[in-house]
């Protein structure tokens, strides 16, 4: 038996559940508690497409130095769910520690004897305490929950709190809580060798961020970056994005006098009708948004062309997933990246922005209709599910008081009276972006027809080939426009002179935070840039030409975003390294630092060391 | 080819309506269509019926599909917005646009393909969310545009012009539109003017979602002897239900009828639907009756035309969504943005 792990305020603890037995709230419980005490998580929730019955499981990584990606490994396993009892016993590390119900007793076999094995009779403990077995089976994930703040040491009262918050409004159901809570606490206290080497203790490493996940917080963005039509039509990871915009509105968006809306949300029949309703909206001068994720983005092709083609000011959350819909939708990936990027027929590309976590979620997702109307063309905020549906401790939300909506260039009654031969598709400012007129604004001016490309600069009809050509070309240079005006990367520069460069983007930034340094301990240095859009940053092609090569991590098969690169910078294929993560779960810190270890060495460039395991 | 717009020439006697704008201001670029297609007559309609209302033109949003019948709005109304959107999907595009703006008037022109076919789906869901519309399918039982394929409304045992027979059913665009919740449901036929008139003007009036189909042969592929969407064809099985006069704004009533002769429905904007019954048996009002008249006189081998079903008291979209009078695009920051307090409160609520 190896020694058992001992760490303070740095483990990962994972249940496994099964799917409607109620323990996520309990789960949850766990991770506020910690929260409560000082002390920074990432939590991880993984899920099956299914609405009770199938295993889940809630993954919390306990870092008070502050790593938000997934560490990879598990140091505690609450085994809940007798199914996947035997992958979830192989998953521990060595040295690690089991937790079960061990009411019914288990053949030895069942276990592995480098790992700490304890048990608390959790059936026995509630089937004594009740005798409803709905508050059987629910009371017994508060009582692991009392069991687990004995075992690791946390401060009963964090514990008590969060309960408090969480029925808020019920008070009713609190003390029955507590009491559970203490008859797990009670029993571990009695039976079990409390704490376990992995304990908690208070610290001051939270501060002021927020707890939220990425979908809640881009639904709010939409809301203060000036929504008022949201069309959507339910696809896991996404509906909770047009959800939480809804719950949003109705707090803030009400008319404080009548309780009128000032806002519309319709659930479409499908996709196409989603991104049609929004490219009306838009069109007719709202600020229109819809949430899907790959395979509402697919049905969603022909519209998208044709958005891009008539300029309309569009937004999409694309909240990715693994593909296709048969496939696994509740798992996360980054793989809808190029089927964004060029979407529809003809030539178009698009503008995508890439947030890093759901404080940059909120932030895109209020600029994504500022870009919109600046730049008259479709925008796609691309999270993934690993920054939608689960929380993350962040940034808290910020706003400038003195920010105002930018509506681009949009020509009222006065505007086209004082224009000269209003034309849609004129470049009087030569930067690519025309003038536009919202319906009904002008008894006599600036009335237009909107179609596809068969149009002049005056948006007359027509089929010739020069204007044509001329449309296109300035819808390039409203392309080049679009990249001074977008999120510029972020560069992180390595601590000594490196002569390569990594780039990665999203959800992969967490972890790749820690990745970076861990291999920096090993003397593999690296610069990083984190990209925050497409099209990109002249800063892109300039960090990529510094480096003599680049790593370029991301959650696809496919290597996406360096096609993307590529295609896009004309790089050379040899100087791009992919780093591809792709099981459907979210990478992890140690995958990246073995990927990229693992290369650095075998091309011997770099001063390496091999990690200690 | 580049078409310029129609050069506006106005004769100086050229009448005049309550908005001082003679018909020509409601034209629009010169058609394109073949000569004596129907749906030139339709948007020769289209322009008597705004003109007759003296609807300022560009208070009204011109949407379509793709098809000869959806590239029309460009020939009428041309101080309007237009959106020739993708085919099959007008229903959508029109849907948002009213969400963004309740205050326009809503115009969507589609052809039997547009809508029957690949846009059945928008169609029928635009119809039951109550989208405030005038929705016009301009329908000749063919493609016309791609050169004379059969279309879902082709009846069964049509004969095209190559010979070949349809062996599917016809879709019935109205009685499905009734049958959806669509509160003002007409058909016509384009050749007929003095019918097809009148209704477009109370659908443009009618506070909700608004269908009617309009028969309107194509005479390059649909309109030889064995075709049932044919000009001769429609005029020998024309069966008109009603004849319709609109009274906006209580206009001096100047022909007076027998009593029992005409029934009065008033819409919600105070417009009076004046119908002259020309069927026993048909209660426009009703639902459920008006469904079963259709179904009944279409065995007959009769197209009933005329004002089929209209519930005066439509609830349309933004009533049901409980949306504020102000159209939505009107809104400004301080309507729209919760500010910095409202969000140190979600923060605060996030700890
Ligand atoms: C996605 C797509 N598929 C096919 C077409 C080709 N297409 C253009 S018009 C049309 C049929 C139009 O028929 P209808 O709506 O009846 O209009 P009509 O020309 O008869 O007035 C088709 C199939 C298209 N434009 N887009
Ligand atoms: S092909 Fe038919 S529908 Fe099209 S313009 Fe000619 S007559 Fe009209
Ligand atoms: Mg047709």
């Amino acid at each position: 038996m190896p020694q058992p792990l001992i760490a303070t305020n740095d483990f990962v603890v994972k249940f496994a559940n099964v799917n409607g037995s109620g323990s996520a709230s309990a789960n949850g419980l766990f991770a506020k508690s910690i929260l409560r005490m000082g002390v920074p998580i990432a939590s991880r929730n993984i899920f099956p497409s299914n609405i009770q019955g199938l295993p889940t499981w809630f993954e919390v990584r306990v870092s008070e130095a502050g790593h938000m990606g997934r560490r990879g490994g598990v140091d505690m396993m609450v085994a809940m769910n007798p199914q996947t009892w035997d992958r979830d016993i192989a998953e521990i590390e060595a040295g690690g520690y089991l937790f079960y119900d061990s009411t019914r007793p288990m053949p030895k076999s069942k276990f592995r004897d480098d790992i700490t094995i304890i048990g608390c009779p959790l059936t026995e403990i509630t089937n004594a305490a009740y005798s409803d077995p709905r508050q059987r089976q629910l009371f017994k994930n508060i009582v692991y929950l009392g069991a687990l703040s004995a075992l690791l040491d946390m401060e009963v009262e964090a514990v008590q709190h969060c309960i408090a918050a969480q029925f808020k409004g019920k008070e009713k159901l609190v003390p029955a809580n507590y009491a559970a809570l203490e008859m797990g606490r009670s029993w571990a206290q009695a039976n079990l060798q409390c704490p376990i080497g992995l304990t908690l203790k208070r610290a001051d490493k939270v501060g002021d961020r927020i707890f939220v996940e990425g979908n809640a917080a881009a639904g709010l963005g939409a809301v203060y970056g000036g929504a008022t039509v949201c069309a959507w039509y339910p696809i896991t990871p996404s509906t909770s994005l047009a959800e939480a915009f809804e719950k949003y509105c109705t707090r803030l968006r009400k008319d404080p006098e009548t309780g009128e809306k000032r806002y519309a949300i319709v659930q479409a029949e499908d996709e196409l009708a989603s991104i049609g309703m929004v490219i009306g909206a838009a069109w007719n001068g709202a600020r229109a948004f819809t949430a899907t994720s790959g395979p509402g983005i697919s049905l969603m092709q022909e519209f998208l062309g044709l958005a891009y083609f008539a300029e309309i000011p569009a937004v999409l959350f694309d909240v990715q997933r693994a593909g296709p819909s048969t496939g696994m939708p509740t798992r996360t990936q980054q793989s809808d990246l190029l089927s964004a990027a060029y979407a529809s027929h003809g030539d178009t590309k698009h503008v995508m922005l890439l947030p890093e976590d759901p404080s940059e979620c909120f932030t895109f997702g209020a600029d994504a209709f500022d870009l919109a109307d600046r730049l008259q063309t479709p925008i796609f905020v691309m999270l993934d599910l690993d920054i939608g549906m689960n929380d993350w401790l962040c940034e808290p939300f910020a706003w400038d008081p003195n920010r105002r909506m930018d509506r681009g260039k949009v020509l009222d009654a006065a505007g086209l009276d004082a224009a000269q031969n209003f034309g849609r598709y004129q470049d009087i400012d030569g930067d690519g972006i025309p003038y536009r007129t919202w319906p009904g604004t002008h008894p006599e001016k600036g009335a237009f027809f909107t179609r596809g490309t068969s149009r002049d600069r005056q948006a007359r009809y027509t089929e010739e080939g020069a204007p044509y050509v001329d449309n296109m070309q300035r819808l390039l240079r409203k392309f080049e426009t679009a990249k001074s005006v977008v999120p510029r990367p972020i560069m992180r520069a390595a601590k000594e002179k490196a002569r390569d460069g990594v780039i990665y983007y999203g959800s992969t930034s967490a972890a790749m935070k820690e990745a970076l340094s861990a291999l920096e301990a090993e003397g593999v240095h690296l610069d990083a840039l984190r990209i925050r859009a497409f099209p990109f940053h002249q800063d892109v092609a300039d960090f990529i030409a510094a480096h003599d090569r680049v790593f370029v991590v991301e959650q696809n098969r496919d290597a996406q975003l360096r096609t993307l690169l590529m295609n896009e910078e004309s790089i050379d294929p040899a100087k791009m390294i992919a780093v591809l993560h792709y099981d459907g779960t979210p990478i992890t810190a140690r995958f990246i630092q073995a990927a990229i270890a693992d290369r650095a060495s075998a091309a011997n460039v770099l001063p390496f060391r091999k990690a200690t395991p | 080819m580049t078409f310029l717009p129609k050069p506006k020439l106005h004769h100086p006697k050229l009448p005049t309506n309550t908005v001082g704008l003679t018909r020509r201001d409601y034209e629009g670029a010169i058609s394109t269509l073949c000569a004596g297609c129907g749906h030139d007559s339709i948007s020769a309609a289209i322009i008597q019926a705004c003109f007759n209302l003296a609807i300022p033109p560009h208070r009204i949003a011109k949407l379509s599909g793709i098809g000869c019948s959806s590239k029309t709005p460009t020939y009428f109304l041309g101080a309007a917005h237009g959106f020739n959107s993708v085919h099959g999907r007008m229903p959508s595009v029109l849907t948002g646009a009213y969400l963004a703006n309740r205050d326009l008037i809503y115009l969507g022109v589609s052809g039997d393909g547009d809508s029957a076919s690949i846009g059945f789906g928008q169609f029928a869901h635009s119809m039951r969310r109550g989208v405030n519309m005038t929705y016009i399918v301009e329908n000749n039982g063919v493609y016309g545009l791609t050169k004379g394929q059969f279309s879902a409304t082709s009846d069964k045992g049509s004969v095209a012009k190559k010979g070949a027979v349809n062996a599917d059913q016809p879709i019935d665009l109205a009685a499905i539109a009734v049958q959806l919740g669509a509160t003002f449901v007409a058909r016509s036929f384009s050749g007929d003017k003095e019918q097809l008139v009148p209704l477009i003007e109370a659908a443009l009036t009618h506070q909700g979602a608004a269908f009617i189909d309009v028969l309107s042969p194509c005479v390059a592929f649909n309109n030889h002897a064995g075709s049932t969407k044919s000009y001769d064809f429609i005029r020998e099985h024309n069966d008109a239900l009603n004849k319709l006069d609109i009274m906006v704004n209580r206009d001096a009533i100047t022909v007076s009828y027998a009593p029992g002769e005409v029934t009065d429905v008033m819409q919600h904007d105070g417009s009076v639907l004046r119908l002259r019954k020309l069927h026993e048996g048909h209660d426009p009002t009703d639902r459920a009756s008006a469904m079963h008249h259709i179904m009944e006189r279409k065995a007959a081998g009769e197209i009933v035309t005329g004002l089929i079903y209209v519930d005066p008291e439509p609830t349309a979209l933004h009533e049901s969504l409980g949306t504020v009078a102000a159209p939505l695009n009107a809104l400004g920051d301080s309507e729209l943005c919760p500010g910095v307090d409202a969000l140190a409160k979600v923060n605060a609520s996030l700890r």
